[in-house]
């Protein structure tokens, strides 16, 4: 009988610990506090623009003055709304009053991950190629793969930063006080710190305005989402008593205005022609073998087309074509070389037996199908770094366009010269290599993953040197762990990284001329 | 002699090849309505073997080429004491490996989720020829290694620490049973290797809420003195969860729901009452975001008694 209690308790107790621990789970940036911009970065106006000729090629109308019955009616606006402020708005404002960049850039992520799925083949074993004209049939357009999420991660942070230098531009001008700077009852219930930085127009607005514009170019099946998103950030900065209408009506329009000039690059910077013809598929091949290479295959059954065979020709922010071709690395050790034998030896004792620290490392940087691919993994580690350093909201955009315009340039790079070599994956080499995450769907050298980690790990290194041993420890990290995936070789990684921080350095090089340093 | 104790042993695989059962998650029989004597102890292994080319992705029924067969093995050591003849303990260790038939992904092997179960039968109304009994079985079971979750169909396990209940009801009639059960199953919360994951959602965490589930059994079967033999529906639902999407893979918090059918046959050899053989198989009528999968085991037991007074049977 003795023994029964104690077993009884034993299992009782287990229980009750059990049920007692909740589920719930805080999520990484779920209770951030409000920015609190320690520099507003006045002088940003004047800052170099990534594609914008001058900061003011859109013009912003002069604001009615603080003292105007239109503007008193405007803070009025935000008295009635503070008086009845609901549990689900306050929440609404705390969000937002995070950064409205960061915010985006998570969202931007979430739509990342969502639409990352290789299209399902079709009943005659072909797959259906996801049509931007019309972007809600199956597949939905787009397959947000590593290549297309880098693009778009570029085009919206530097759009976003060139509304914002816009946007401080006519701040510094116009210098409007900010509502709570004119009204005492609204200082005494703002919901956001103070800050001296004006707000017409406000910067919320305008990144809520060019990111929504991007996006019907970008992710067109999520534009309700985007400006159901965008409507809410703008509400969130009246609620919190940060800005007036008038600002964020002025912001949201200067903000869809810049987006127009990145719309029209976008649509000519030949990414609409990156997934080629099956006669382009084909010349890869036979261009391979005609070099005495054994050319690379689809693992994937049905056979699928190689994945954006010509990205590599899309127009690159930090340098022109010629440097694209200059920066591509010589050819890899030759299929039928012993060094190749011995490097696919290497990978093969890699996956034999892996150990669970390798595995994670795998899985950790693995950053396949379904997720933020590699590019959205490193703008989640920038921001984590971004958020220590209150940074305002032009310099968080200014350091996420230098990352994001790196990140693409790499997968520019990185493209052209996967297709430019053809060259086989590890398991095409000796069958028995079985990898520990999904073989990607395109040629071996060079190393997606290790070119995009070190282009971040060179830009973020600039940007937040005291993290620079780190970001370069990731980078190797990131690079090695598609050897013990098994889906490198080590001359694929060993160049990517080495490609990766030689395009880094093109962002730094901006960074460091473009006024903000 | 021999011939008769051959046609026994071949008997008795016949059943084993035929037989089946359920229960991948407790492969065992905390589902039963079987006891032990007090003071008997059975110990054993169990094999498993579960098998699937279909699956389904949501409530779309597909296969993969990429991935071909998807085979789970497993062999388990399972120990069985009657604390008393209304109370047993149930406890289970499973070495458990995977692979796939077809494309380059890698079988993952290694010690699965150790288990424990009370299992008690405070009820039994007995006539002449009927039984009715009553039981309540709670159970804990929690990983023993650091196996890889993340990487489904081919992980070994979802890696969570799961409590729970189970009310058991039994009727017998001469030689007919018939067995209804449930349980609830309360499952922890899970850690990746990443950072973020994408459900319906991104999130920016390593840690998964996991739903928990609900799981019935329905049996009817014979029990004789060497002899218990029945045919099993089961059914598992996720309560919660969400489905794969198109062509993405499997993820631990899907919402994992089976409909299977089985049989299972337990036989005492009657000139060795110690050791008992059991046989199983399982077959997946209807699912969601699980293979359908055709599963088949065997095990082999010895009973102790360590009883000074009693006898093993």
């Amino acid at each position: 009988m003795k023994k029964i209690s104690i077993l009884s308790l034993i299992t009782g107790l287990l229980i009750i610990i059990q049920f007692a621990c909740s589920k719930s789970i805080i999520e990484h940036t779920e209770n951030l506090p409000a920015l609190n911009q320690t520099n507003i970065d006045m002088e940003a106006g004047s800052w170099k623009t990534v594609l914008l000729s001058r900061p003011d090629t859109f013009a912003v109308a002069t604001p009615a003055a603080t003292n105007t019955s239109g503007y008193i009616g405007e803070l009025n606006e935000i008295k009635g709304l503070q008086q009845n402020l609901t549990e689900g708005q306050k929440a609404v404002v705390k969000y937002w009053s995070a950064g409205t960049v960061l915010r985006w850039n998570e969202i931007m992520r979430g739509l990342v991950a969502k639409h990352n799925l290789p299209p399902y083949q079709a009943e005659d074993g072909t797959y259906p190629i996801p049509n931007a004209a019309n972007p809600f049939n199956y597949p939905q357009f787009p397959f947000s793969n590593p290549p297309y999420a880098a693009r778009a991660y570029a085009y919206i942070s530097a759009a976003q930063y060139d509304a914002l230098v816009a946007a401080w531009h006519y701040k510094k001008i116009y210098n409007r006080a900010a509502p709570y700077k004119v009204d005492s009852t609204l200082k005494a219930n703002l919901l956001v710190p103070q800050s001296n930085l004006p707000s017409y127009p406000s910067e919320d607005a305008v990144v809520a305005g060019v990111t929504a514009e991007m996006m019907k170019l970008l992710f067109p099946t999520e534009i309700a989402f985007i400006e159901q998103k965008a409507a809410e950030a703008e509400q969130a900065r009246l609620m919190a008593g940060a800005n007036v209408r008038s600002d964020i009506a002025a912001g949201e329009i200067l903000g869809r205005s810049v987006a127009q000039v990145f719309i029209a690059r976008a649509k000519t910077d030949g990414a609409g022609k990156a997934g080629g013809t099956a006669v382009d598929w084909s010349k890869f091949e036979t261009d391979c073998i005609a070099k005495n290479e054994t050319p690379w295959y689809t693992f994937e059954s049905p056979k699928r087309p190689p994945m954006l065979p010509l990205y590599g020709k899309v127009k690159a922010f930090l340098f022109d074509s010629a440097t694209c071709a200059s920066l591509r690395p010589g050819p890899p050790p030759s299929t039928g070389s012993e060094e190749m034998k011995k490097e696919t030896e290497e990978i093969y004792n890699y996956v034999k037996n892996p150990s669970r620290e390798q595995i994670r490392i795998v899985h950790f940087w693995a950053d396949g199908a379904g997720t933020s691919t590699p590019a959205g993994h490193w703008n989640a580690i920038a921001a984590d770094d971004f958020l220590k350093k209150d940074y305002s909201e032009i310099r968080w955009a200014r350091n996420l366009a230098l990352l994001n315009m790196s990140l693409m340039d790499a997968a520019i790079v990185c493209w052209n010269t996967k297709y430019y070599y053809f060259n086989p994956r590890p398991s095409q080499m000796n069958p028995a290599i079985k990898t520990l995450t999904g073989i990607p769907n395109f040629p071996s050298y060079i190393s997606g993953h290790s070119t995009f980690s070190g282009a971040a790990a060179e830009v973020l290194s600039h940007i937040v040197p005291e993290r620079a041993s780190d970001y370069n420890a990731m980078a190797q990290e990131a690079s090695n762990s598609r050897m013990y995936g098994g889906i490198h070789h080590r001359s694929d990684c060993q160049a990517g990284l080495t490609v990766g921080k030689k395009i880094g350095a093109y962002a730094v090089a901006k960074a460091m001329a473009d006024g903000a340093e | 002699m021999k011939n008769n104790l051959q046609r026994r042993v071949l008997l008795c695989l016949l059943i084993i090849s035929l037989a089946f059962s359920y229960s991948k998650l407790f492969a065992q029989t905390e589902h039963d309505a079987i006891m032990l004597n007090k003071a008997q102890w059975c110990n054993g292994f169990s094999y498993m073997n579960s098998k699937w080319t279909d699956y389904w992705e949501g409530s779309y029924k597909r296969n993969n080429d990429n991935i071909g067969s998807v085979s789970t093995q497993s062999v388990m050591y399972m120990t069985n004491y009657g604390i008393s003849d209304k109370l047993n303990v149930l406890a289970g260790l499973p070495y458990v490996w995977t692979s796939a038939s077809k494309g380059t992904l890698h079988g993952m092997k290694g010690l699965q989720d150790a288990s424990l179960f009370l299992k008690w039968k405070p009820i039994t109304i007995r006539s002449a020829k009927e039984k009715f009994s009553l039981f309540a079985v709670a159970g804990v079971s929690t990983p023993v290694s650091n196996y890889v979750i993340d990487f489904l169909p081919l992980s070994i396990g979802l890696g969570s620490t799961n409590v729970s209940g189970r009310l058991l009801a039994d009727y017998q009639k001469g030689i007919f049973f018939t067995t209804i059960s449930g349980a609830y199953v309360r499952r922890s919360n899970v850690k990746l290797d990443r950072d973020a994951y994408y459900t319906t959602e991104l999130h920016n965490t390593t840690e998964v809420k996991m739903p928990d589930m609900a799981l019935y059994n329905f049996s009817v079967g014979i029990r004789k003195k060497y002899l218990v033999a029945e045919a099993l529906l089961n059914n598992m639902t996720t309560l919660g969860g969400f489905d794969i999407r198109k062509n993405d893979m499997p993820f631990p918090s899907n919402r994992m729901n089976s409909t299977s059918v089985g049989v299972h046959a337990k036989y005492t050899l009657p000139r060795f009452t110690h050791i008992e053989l059991t046989g199983e198989a399982d077959y997946v009528l209807s699912g969601r975001n699980v293979g359908r999968a055709t599963s088949y085991g065997a095990g082999l037991y010895y009973i102790f008694s360590l009883h000074p007074n009693k006898s093993s049977k």
